[in-house]
């Protein structure tokens, strides 16, 4: 019976977060569009849009090999698996042993790395463009984001996600400038891994700008159909990320009661309405920086996550 | 679990170390002037909240002087600088930002381990303050050297002064004679800096120091 209930709590989760993926993403994008006094999509425009792209016949280039038409699975797939391991309401769930933060990197990395082949297997200059700008901004976001994950790790003591949020939540770690440095290079990773803003223009199609969407320029249909959701909850992993990191509140930790569940389930939410709407705000006080800007707005990111993991040293033995 | 004091003291003295490294990534004059201001705030309020905790009222009075001197009125000093000389469009560096962003974080990890052993033994405020303190003077001097122009010199210097107010701090106070003139003496060489780089700029149009270096003969190409 306990089985049971821990094998469906664990599949709430995996259900939830891709559920509310694109509901999310309308957020921000409905936030951004009030920002900027347009109206804006309706709030669930990101759901349409998936459908209508579902339905849509999917058009293949003549040299596309099986890497172009399997790519955009694979990257949804492993992008689901990573959001389905980060404790979103609750911890200790069934699969939360495997919920570590260097394999959620490692997942979100593999990712990237098949839609970077995927963006280069059709051989057109945007496509290949966007692959080697991509692989630019991970070789720098990638070592920031270790970092980030040596220094909660050192605070933690552990690397498991539902322990970290578990041991900030109950033992007191007080204010700590160490967490203070590494909130602000994961936003910064966060930002340059979701292809927002200052790094990338998520709804451009001007082709000097683009990373990500140069990648994908050519798919259609069911296959552009995956790759958007994978980056909508993408975004949400992000969001659960910096979350159940720094704001652990609300997280179901010990009993999975009725009552804990559910006021975990809802504290989550608004914690992703919050930060979705956080997100445009900053988005929108920003202008996009140039290609050769990226390796310093990144480095501030590593330079912020290493200084952490020093801080950490200094105040060692309190 | 660590207190909430030690806690507070520990956040300010890192945001000054903090600072000091974002003083060295910006790129732009007035952006060098205003981190400078807030690092000199933070410095004050480091200070104050030491002299809160160790009770002694004395480094009130450095935190005082930190606070109005260099938190208010040495930036103002310098924005009016800036802006008559006009040069407040982006500072030319000996060395890509990356790679001094890179440098410094070197030199923090050198001065927390030059400093970890020394003080192990040590008060939990000389330990932390002490290997800050390395840290920031280092950063200074890297500030130093990093730049043409005069103006961020003059910055990286003061900073430089920020850290050994900071390492005097956490060494459970320093007199009040010694700080008086520490402070004295950072506005008189306020001052030779504001004389030498006017004459500077009278003398080669520019605040280039690379321009000296040519004067003297010391470099052989074209101005």
């Amino acid at each position: 019976m306990a089985l049971t209930i821990g094998f469906i709590l664990q599949l709430v989760q995996i259900t939830v977060i891709v559920v509310i993926a694109p509901f999310v993403l309308g957020v921000t994008r409905t936030m951004r569009a009030r920002l900027l006094r347009r109206r804006g999509p309706p709030l669930l425009q990101a759901y349409r849009d998936l459908w209508k792209l579902m339905h849509k016949e999917a058009v293949i280039a003549y040299n596309a090999s099986w890497i172009y038409r399997g790519a955009p699975y694979f990257v949804f797939a492993a992008t689901w698996v990573a959001a389905g391991l980060v404790p979103t309401y609750a911890t200790g769930l069934m699969f939360s042993w495997t919920a570590d933060l260097i394999a959620i990197v490692a997942l979100l990395g593999t990712a990237r790395f098949a839609l970077a082949l995927a963006g280069m297997d059709i051989g057109t200059a945007f496509g290949g463009i966007g692959s080697s700008r991509e692989m630019l901004i991970a070789s720098l976001a990638e070592p920031a984001m270790m970092l980030i994950a040596f220094t909660v790790a050192l605070i933690a003591g552990t690397t498991q996600l539902s322990a970290i949020a578990t041991i900030f939540l109950t033992a007191e770690t007080g204010v700590r400038v160490s967490l203070g440095l590494a909130l602000l290079a994961l936003i910064v990773v966060g930002v340059a891994e979701n292809a927002r803003i200052p790094v990338d223009n998520p709804a451009t199609h001007l082709e000097l700008t683009m990373v990500h969407e140069a990648m994908i320029l050519e798919y259609s249909g069911r296959h552009l159909a995956m790759i958007e959701a994978a980056a909508a909850v993408k975004l949400v992993l992000y969001f659960s990320l910096i979350a159940c990191l720094f704001f652990p509140f609300g997280l179901a930790i010990g009993d999975k009661t009725a009552a804990a569940v559910l006021f975990g389930l809802v504290t989550w939410i608004a914690k992703m309405l919050i930060l979705a709407v956080l997100l445009p705000i900053a988005e929108t006080s920003v202008a996009k920086m140039r290609v050769f800007r990226y390796p310093a707005f990144l480095g501030g990111a590593f330079a912020a996550a290493a200084l952490a993991v020093f801080l950490r040293f200094v105040s060692r033995g309190f | 679990m660590p207190p909430l004091w030690f806690d507070i003291a520990h956040l300010l003295a890192g945001g000054v170390l903090v600072l000091s490294l974002v003083l060295l990534y910006q790129d732009r004059v007035t952006a060098v002037i205003n981190v400078f201001a807030l690092q000199a705030v933070t410095l004050a309020l480091s200070v104050g909240w030491q002299a809160f905790i160790q009770g002694q009222p004395a480094l009130l009075v450095t935190a005082l002087i930190a606070i109005t001197v260099k938190g208010f009125i040495i930036p103002m000093a310098l924005h009016r600088i800036v802006r008559r000389l006009d040069v407040h469009r982006e500072v030319e560096q000996v060395i890509g930002g990356g790679a001094t962003i890179l440098a410094g974080l070197a030199l923090v990890a050198l001065a927390i381990l030059v400093m970890q052993p020394v003080t192990g033994t040590g008060d939990v405020f000389a330990r932390e303050d002490i290997s800050f303190a390395l840290g920031v003077v280092l950063l200074g001097l890297l500030m130093m050297i990093t730049r043409y122009n005069a103006v961020t010199q003059v910055i990286g210097f003061m900073s430089l002064e920020n850290g050994l107010i900071l390492a005097a701090t956490g060494a459970r106070g320093m007199p009040l004679v010694v700080e008086i003139s520490v402070a004295f003496s950072v506005l008189i060489a306020f001052i030779v800096f504001g004389v030498f780089v006017f004459r500077i700029r009278e003398r080669f149009d520019t605040v280039d120091v690379t321009v000296l270096e040519r004067f003297r003969g010391e470099r052989k190409e074209h101005v």
